[in-house]
């Protein structure tokens, strides 16, 4: 285990640092932090006196390692727009996105885990061509539009719930379903995919031999084994569920950390947008990380995998 | 968005390694709903090239007098506007078949970018091993760490929102599954005899990679830049719909929808539509890249 973990370590390491590079160089690189402050009629004297008091004119190496050493104690700077630091304001939003992420892997589990594993033991019945039809139709759904659409149904017109708004378990119920909805069909495919081959192996075959009742087989056995791939990707899909959980804020518009991104992008509040992207980019590290060390106690074959 | 992509190839893994191959009656069967796709995206293409000559109204005439009009076939809809108009008046049919424009323009060429990246990476790790292999790996990973969503948005705030920046976003933020592909693939083909033969002849390392290696890929590149098209057009729309995208008043689906938004109260079918025809182009994308995917019989493992 010991091995296994520090090679994760160093991994965290390096792609921390490549986070931290690519976020310091979307602003210094790709714009002019200055061209993005000042009114675009400001005097060329005041371009460089801004850039001469922010630092801007020293040597790109300088400013990152000035905005590295900010950012380890949690300094990214004040928000250009509110008089706040950028750390306060983004830290303040993130517990309403994570709950948001939570609700939506639990709505995607409660539809993909049984319809996948139905899809799997009744291969090519009527219930497996459903919901690979299901899962087709939902990968080409854009969430952004499922969403509207939710709304228009059961806030507008059925007036059965809320349309936007936080707080009450009500106002969960949309997003978290969009949310869940979108990522349930990759998953539900990952499950079906997982127990049709564990399905094949030998050790099933023996546990049916020795008289094991067939759901005894398939929950103890089978559903145990295709746990394994289907908690991985899942893992790693924390990013595409963070994602679409970005999607979802900006439509039910959710109190969240991406509300607060594209509300910072709109009034050009970089230190905020750095400070947003950063944190949600660690938390998915952190995530992944954690899933790792949890698959490979589950599967000591992981932990010699290079 | 490379994701759902990964899923779709891992598929394959374990159904065709343990299983016989499909009968031929069920290839069939895959490959009559591929070819109804790729004419329904071909229909879809046709109005977008040909959007001046079919579209019934001119999408950026503002008619105030005729504005928020449901479609043709309810109470107070017109014929001459089949889908209703939006909330200055303009035509929703023919903005649609406009906004088709900017989606497969978009697709298209963020696609391009993204696989030549993607492509040159993936050969270049695959083909030399240690160092570079792992640079690229954990360039690799630091991407997919990013949700692409953040990223394109982080970008676009910088860059500033227009068509051409958003082909390149999308495009540069798009390579990282081609490389992950396309590296495991060379892995693979570089222990093949015809490469040893070939360096044992003598051959230049370009030479070897780009004669010999890359022409075994290709049908994996197909089938990878077809199933990511759909997930580029969607991300287009998206960024579209917050207003980070092309902006208004020129059509796009996305841009049509977040107008829509405003009016879902009242006018659903401002909305509606555009999402509609995004769906159904991603639809018949991704299930042409399947009946590829089938066709073709690329034996990708991930």
């Amino acid at each position: 285990m010991r091995p296994y973990l520090a090679r994760q370590l160093v991994q965290l390491v390096v792609v921390v640092f490549g986070i931290s590079l690519l976020a310091f160089g979307i602003l210094h690189v790709l714009g002019d932090p200055v061209l993005l402050l000042l009114p675009q009629n400001a005097g060329i004297q005041e371009f460089e006196r801004y850039r001469h008091l922010l630092g801007l004119d020293r040597p790109l190496y300088v400013q990152y390692w000035k905005f590295v050493s900010g950012a380890v104690r949690g300094d990214f700077g004040k928000s250009w727009y509110a008089d706040t630091p950028a750390f306060k304001l983004v830290l303040e939003r993130m517990p309403p996105t994570i709950y948001l992420t939570l609700a939506g892997l639990l709505v995607a589990l409660l539809i993909s885990l049984p319809l996948g594993i139905l899809a799997a033991l009744k291969r090519h019945s009527w219930i497996d061509t459903l919901c690979t039809g299901l899962a087709v139709a939902g990968q080409a759904t854009p969430l952004f539009w499922l969403g509207i659409m939710l709304i228009i149904v059961f806030a507008v017109r059925l007036k059965l719930l809320p349309a936007s708004g936080y707080g009450t378990w009500q106002n969960f119920l949309l997003p978290a379903f969009c949310l869940g909805a979108t990522l349930a069909p990759i998953t539900m495919r990952l499950v079906r995919s997982g127990v049709i081959e564990v399905m094949n192996m030998e050790f099933i075959k023996t546990a049916r031999a020795k008289g094991l009742a067939e759901p005894a087989v398939v929950v103890k056995h089978a559903f145990r084994n295709a746990c394994i791939p289907v908690i991985t990707v899942l893992g790693l899909q924390f990013g595409q569920l963070l994602g679409g959980a970005i999607i979802t804020e900006t439509v039910f518009a959710w109190p969240g950390v991406a509300t607060l991104t594209v509300e910072s992008i709109r009034n050009q509040d970089f230190p905020v947008v750095q400070c947003a992207v950063i944190l949600l980019a660690l938390l998915i590290v952190g995530v992944n990380l954690i899933v790792d060390l949890i698959v490979g106690l589950i599967d000591p074959r992981i932990r010699a995998r290079t | 968005m490379s994701a759902q992509t990964e899923v779709e190839l891992a598929e394959l893994g374990p159904s065709r390694a343990g299983a016989p191959r499909a009968g031929l009656a069920t290839r069939l069967r895959r490959l009559r709903w591929g070819l109804a796709a790729c004419a329904v995206l071909l229909l879809v293409v046709a109005s977008a090239i040909f959007a001046p000559q079919i579209s019934p109204h001119d999408p950026l005439s503002v008619n105030i007098r005729h504005r928020l009009a449901p479609p043709a076939w309810m109470e107070g809809g017109a014929a001459r506007h089949l889908l209703g108009t939006d909330q200055v008046g303009r035509d929703l049919l023919s903005r649609i078949i406009y906004g088709g424009r900017v989606s497969l323009v978009v697709g298209a060429g963020a696609v391009l970018i993204a696989a030549t990246i993607g492509v040159l990476l993936g050969l270049g790790a695959g083909y030399f091993g240690g160092r570079t292999d792992w640079t690229i790996m954990t360039l690799i990973n630091v991407m997919l760490t990013f949700p692409f969503v953040l990223l394109a948005l982080a970008v676009i705030a910088v860059l500033g929102p227009s068509l051409p920046n958003m082909i390149l976003v999308l495009g540069v933020a798009g390579w990282p599954i081609y490389a992950r592909v396309i590296r495991a693939e060379t892995m693979a083909i570089r222990e093949r005899e015809f490469v040893l033969a070939g360096r044992a002849l003598g051959m230049s390392h370009a030479r070897i990679v780009f004669r010999q290696i890359a022409p075994n890929l290709v049908s994996v590149i197909v089938v990878i830049a077809t199933l990511q098209v759909a997930q580029v057009i969607i991300f287009e729309s998206f960024l579209s719909f917050l207003g980070l995208g092309i902006q208004p008043p020129t059509p796009a689906w996305g841009n049509m929808l977040g107008e829509g938004r405003v009016y879902m109260l009242n006018s659903w079918w401002i909305a509606t539509f555009p999402g509609l025809a995004i769906f159904l182009t991603t639809l018949v994308i991704n299930l042409m890249g399947n009946a590829l995917r089938d066709w073709l019989d690329p034996h990708l493992k991930l």
